[in-house]
C-alpha cells in the first residue's frame, strides 16, 4: 500500500516533511506499510473494528437513543513522537501540572497569588469550576490534580502548544491501552525494530498513586473506581481501569457514608472504602453539599472527607483550573509559584471581558476560534473561517452579552498524519491527549490518545463529532530508530 | 464482594440458561411437529405456557402457530421471556460486571447478543441452525465462566443463578408436555406418546444419557430421569445440589446445616429430593408435586434477594457474616 499519491497539503505532517519524502526516524514505520499490499491493510483495519465491536468497546452518544452504541473509529497508522520532541513535552507537562496544583491549593487557601495582583478576584470567583466547599481543605500530601488529561496540538510551523487543561474526570486512556494492544498484535515486527515507549504499566501506575494518596490512617487499603453507570459514554473505560487494577467498581447506591466513613455495601456487611478514583464531576458527588437532585452520589460523602477519612480522586474544586479564562493566566501562574518560564507554551488568547481584547475579537472574528469557557468535548465553539457570516453575529452578540465566559485564540493550523481514507491516505488534523498522574512523583505516561479528525478538513477532533483515534508510538531513542534501517522485519 | 455485582451475575447467569432453554423448546417442537402422525393438529401453544407468557401472548397475537409462537418466544423485544430479552438483559448485567467477569465470558456473551439481534433485525423466522447457535453460545459462556473465573464468591452467585432457572425449566417441560399435549387417558400408551415423551428428553438434551440410564422410553422412567437423576446435569435433583453446593461454598456454612433462611429452603428441597421415590410423585400427582417444586425455587429466590442482593445492612466488622437473616 504505496503513499505514492499523499500530499501534506502545506500542513505540517507528523510522518512526512514538506517535500513528501519520510521524516528519517519514521522511516521504517512508512517502509513497512508500503510492503503491505492494499488489501492486507483495509483487512487489518476491519478485523481491529470487528475486534472492537466484539469486545463491546464501544460508547453511547449523548443526545441519541439509548441503545445507539458507536466504537471509536480507530485508525490503523500510528502517530509517532521522535524522542527529542516527547522529552520536552513531558518535562512541559510536569511542569505545568506542579504549578497548578500550587495554584489550586493557593485557591482554597490564601490565595496568595490574587492578593499579590497576578489573578484579578472576579475572574476566580466567577470561575464555574470553583467550589466554595473545598475552602480550606487539605488533600492528603497537598495533590489536588492526581489525574490530567491535558490537550496538546501542533501548529504549521511545528511549534507544540498547550490547547486546554482537564482536571476535572478527563477519559481516554483505556482507548491508549486498547489501541496500543490492537497495534502490537497488527505490526508487530515494526513495533519492535523502532523501539516504541510502553503504555501497559498505566494501570499499575495509577493503583500506586490512589494508594500514595490514601488517608494516613488506613491500613489494610480498600480503593474504588466510582461510575455514573453502564449508561454513562466513558463507562467501558471506568470497568476497565477498575478491572486491569483490580479494584471494585461502584455506583454511588453501593456506597453508603455512617458516622463520617464510606463504606460500601457487600453480601457481607459493610466494607470501609479508603480512596475513591471518581469518575462523576464534582457536582454529584454528594446531594448534601453540590446538587440536591444528583442520583448519582453518596449523601455525607464530603463529610467523611472534610474528616480525611476518604480520598478524593481528583479532589473537588479542581475544575476552576479548566476554565478557559484562568487557561490564559497559566503563563503567569507557572512564573508565580515556579518561577520558570513555561516549556510548552499555551495558544495566545484573547479574554472578552477585557475590553480592548474584545474589540479585537469582534473585529477578527473570521480568524479566529471562539470558545466558551467552561465547555468540554468540543460543544459550543466557533471556528470563525469556517463559519457562517449568520453564525458569526450571533458569536458576536454572544460575546457581548457574556464576555466574561468566551475567549479566542488564532485558529491554528493543526498537524496532519495520513489516516487510512477507503483505500487510499489523505491527510487528516490531529491533537494529543497525554496522560499525567501526581503521586508520589509526577509521571506522564509517554504518548497519549492521537484524537483524529476523520471528516476532511475538519479540525473538531472530539469522539462525539466524528472524531476518531490513532495509536500514539513515542520513540525510545535515536539509537532504536537507526536500527530499525537495518531491521529486515 | 459488593451485593450489586452478586446481583448481577446471578441474573446474568440465570438469563442466558433463559434463552439457551427457550431455544431448545422451539427447536424440539419444530422437529417433533414434522413427526407427527398427519391429521393431528400441530401444538405451539404449550411453549409459551412453559415460559408462563400465555396472557402477554393471547393479547398481543392471533394465532398459536409456528410463525407466531417462533417469534414471540425468539425475537419479540416486548416479551420480556423471550431469547432477545433475555440476553439483552443478560449482557446488561454483564456490562455492568465487566470488570468482575473476565474478557473471555463477556466477550462470549456480547457477541451472542449482537449474533441474535442481527437475526432479529433481518427478521428471519428462528432455524434450526440459528437456535443450536444460541445453545452452543450458552455452552461456551458456562465454559469460559468455569475456565476462566475463580471460583470464589462471583462464580457461585452465578452458579446458582443457572442452576435454579435450569431446574425450574426442567419442572415446567415436564409439566407442561404432560398435561397440555396429552389431554386425554386415552392417548397415553399410544405411539404419539413415546413421540412426545422422547421430545420431552431431547428438549432438555436428555435422550442419549436417559437411553443409556433407562433403555425403553416410558413416563415413570422419564419422570425419574428428568427429576430424581442424581448424575444428569439437568435433572432437578443434580441441579439443585450443586446449588446448594454453592451457596454453602459462599457462607462457609457445613452441608447439612444452615446459616440463613436460603440455605435452609433450598436445604429442605434438596433433602426431599434425595429420598423420594417416583412412584409417591406419580401417586401424589405428577403436576401437583411440579407446582410445588417450582413455589418452593420461588421461595428460594426471594430469600437469596432479602439476604445477599439487597440485604439490611450492618456494620462488618473481622470476618464474619453479619446480615440480617430473614
Amino acid at each position: 500500500m504505496r503513499f505514492d499519491s499523499y500530499e501534506t497539503g502545506g500542513f505540517y505532517d507528523e510522518l512526512f516533511q514538506a517535500d513528501g519524502t519520510p521524516r528519517p526516524e519514521f522511516r521504517s514505520l512508512v517502509d513497512r506499510i508500503e510492503s503491505l499490499p492494499l488489501g492486507d491493510l483495509l483487512a487489518r483495519q476491519q478485523a481491529a473494528e470487528r475486534n472492537l465491536m466484539h469486545m463491546g468497546i464501544t460508547f453511547n452518544v449523548y443526545g441519541e437513543e439509548t441503545g445507539a452504541e458507536r466504537i471509536f473509529p480507530f485508525d490503523l497508522v500510528p502517530r509517532l513522537v521522535a524522542a527529542d520532541d516527547w522529552d520536552r513535552i513531558e518535562r512541559g507537562l510536569q511542569q505545568r501540572i506542579r504549578a497548578l496544583n500550587l495554584f489550586c491549593d493557593d485557591l482554597y487557601h490564601d490565595r496568595k497569588i490574587v492578593k499579590d495582583g497576578i489573578v484579578p478576584a472576579e475572574i476566580v470567583e466567577s470561575a464555574e469550576g470553583l467550589r466554595r466547599e473545598c475552602v480550606g481543605l487539605n488533600p492528603p500530601q497537598g495533590i489536588w490534580c492526581h489525574v490530567t488529561g491535558t490537550d496538546i496540538v501542533r501548529d504549521g510551523d511545528g511549534q507544540v502548544y498547550v490547547l486546554e487543561d482537564n482536571l476535572r474526570v478527563p477519559s481516554g486512556v483505556s482507548y491508549v491501552l486498547q489501541n496500543r494492544a490492537m497495534m502490537k498484535r497488527t505490526f508487530p515486527k515494526v513495533f519492535r525494530g523502532l523501539g516504541v515507549r510502553p503504555v501497559v504499566d498505566y494501570p499499575g501506575r495509577l493503583l500506586a498513586m490512589l494508594e500514595d494518596v490514601a488517608p494516613r490512617s488506613a491500613e489494610s487499603l480498600e480503593v474504588v473506581v466510582l461510575t455514573p453507570g453502564p449508561y454513562n459514554s466513558a463507562y467501558f473505560e471506568h470497568s476497565f481501569l477498575a478491572q486491569q487494577m483490580g479494584v471494585e467498581l461502584v455506583e454511588g447506591r453501593d456506597l453508603v457514608v455512617e458516622d463520617d466513613t464510606v463504606f460500601m455495601r457487600t453480601t457481607t456487611g459493610l466494607e470501609r472504602v479508603h480512596v475513591i478514583y471518581r469518575r462523576i464531576d464534582d457536582d454529584f458527588l454528594d446531594p448534601e453539599v453540590f446538587r440536591p437532585d444528583s442520583m448519582l452520589g453518596v449523601p455525607g460523602l464530603m463529610r467523611a472527607y472534610r474528616r480525611g477519612r476518604v480520598t478524593l480522586v481528583n479532589a473537588p474544586g479542581t475544575g476552576v483550573a479548566d476554565d478557559k479564562v484562568i487557561y490564559a493566566y497559566v503563563p503567569q501562574i507557572v512564573r508565580y509559584y515556579l518561577g520558570e518560564d513555561m516549556i510548552v507554551p499555551n495558544v495566545p488568547t484573547y479574554m472578552c471581558w477585557d475590553d480592548k481584547q474584545r474589540q479585537h475579537v469582534l473585529e477578527n472574528i473570521d480568524k479566529l476560534v471562539v470558545k466558551p469557557a467552561n465547555e468540554s468535548g468540543g460543544y459550543g465553539l466557533l471556528i470563525g473561517p469556517h463559519a457562517t457570516e449568520a453564525e458569526r453575529d450571533e458569536f458576536r452578540q454572544r460575546i457581548r452579552d457574556d464576555s466574561r465566559n468566551y475567549i479566542a485564540q488564532p485558529t491554528l493550523s493543526l498537524s496532519r498524519v495520513p489516516t487510512l481514507i477507503e483505500d487510499h491516505f489523505e491527510g487528516r488534523h490531529v491533537d494529543l491527549r497525554p496522560f499525567i498522574l501526581y503521586g508520589r512523583e509526577i509521571y506522564v505516561l509517554p504518548g497519549g490518545l492521537t484524537r483524529v479528525a476523520l471528516r476532511e478538513g475538519s479540525l473538531v477532533v472530539n469522539s462525539s463529532q466524528g472524531g476518531g483515534s490513532k495509536d500514539t508510538w513515542v520513540l525510545a531513542g535515536p539509537a532504536g530508530g537507526v536500527a530499525t534501517l537495518r531491521d529486515p522485519f | 464482594m459488593l451485593s450489586r455485582v452478586a446481583d448481577a451475575i446471578y441474573w446474568m447467569c440465570r438469563y442466558v440458561e433463559r434463552a439457551e432453554n427457550v431455544a431448545r423448546f422451539v427447536d424440539v417442537n419444530e422437529h417433533l411437529m414434522l413427526d407427527l402422525p398427519p391429521g393431528l393438529p400441530t401444538q405451539w401453544a404449550p411453549l409459551v405456557k412453559i415460559t408462563g407468557d400465555s396472557a402477554e401472548f393471547s393479547a398481543r397475537y392471533r394465532a398459536a402457530d409456528q410463525e407466531e409462537v417462533g417469534w414471540f418466544l425468539t425475537f419479540d423485544s416486548e416479551n420480556p421471556n423471550s431469547i432477545l430479552s433475555s440476553l439483552r438483559a443478560a449482557r446488561e448485567n454483564a456490562r455492568s460486571i465487566r470488570e468482575i467477569i473476565s474478557s473471555a465470558v463477556w466477550r462470549e456473551i456480547n457477541e451472542l447478543y449482537l449474533y441474535v439481534e442481527h437475526h432479529a433485525t433481518r427478521r428471519s423466522s428462528p432455524q434450526h441452525d440459528f437456535l443450536q447457535h444460541v445453545i452452543r453460545a450458552s455452552h461456551s459462556i458456562e465454559g469460559a465462566s468455569y475456565a476462566t473465573l475463580s471460583h470464589g464468591a462471583p462464580w457461585h452467585f452465578g452458579r446458582i443463578g443457572r442452576l435454579l432457572e435450569r431446574a425450574d425449566k426442567t419442572t415446567r417441560v415436564i409439566d407442561i408436555r404432560y398435561f397440555v399435549l396429552l389431554p386425554s387417558a386415552n392417548d397415553v400408551g399410544s405411539p404419539a406418546e413415546d413421540l412426545h415423551w422422547t421430545a420431552v428428553l431431547q428438549s432438555v438434551s436428555a435422550l442419549e444419557m436417559y437411553r443409556q440410564r433407562h433403555g425403553t422410553v416410558r413416563l415413570d422412567s422419564v419422570a425419574e430421569f428428568l427429576i430424581l437423576d442424581a448424575y444428569f446435569p439437568r435433572s432437578v435433583r443434580n441441579c439443585l445440589r450443586r446449588a446448594n453446593n454453592s451457596l454453602h461454598s459462599i457462607s462457609n456454612t457445613p452441608l447439612g446445616t444452615y446459616g440463613n433462611q436460603a440455605e435452609r429452603r433450598l436445604g429442605r428441597l434438596v433433602a426431599d429430593l434425595d429420598y423420594t421415590a417416583i412412584g409417591e410423585v406419580l401417586g401424589e400427582g405428577l403436576h401437583e408435586f411440579l407446582d410445588d417444586t417450582q413455589a418452593k425455587l420461588n421461595g428460594v429466590g426471594d430469600a437469596l434477594q432479602h439476604i445477599f442482593f439487597a440485604p439490611r445492612q450492618h456494620r462488618h466488622s473481622g470476618g464474619a457474616t453479619v446480615s440480617a437473616n430473614v
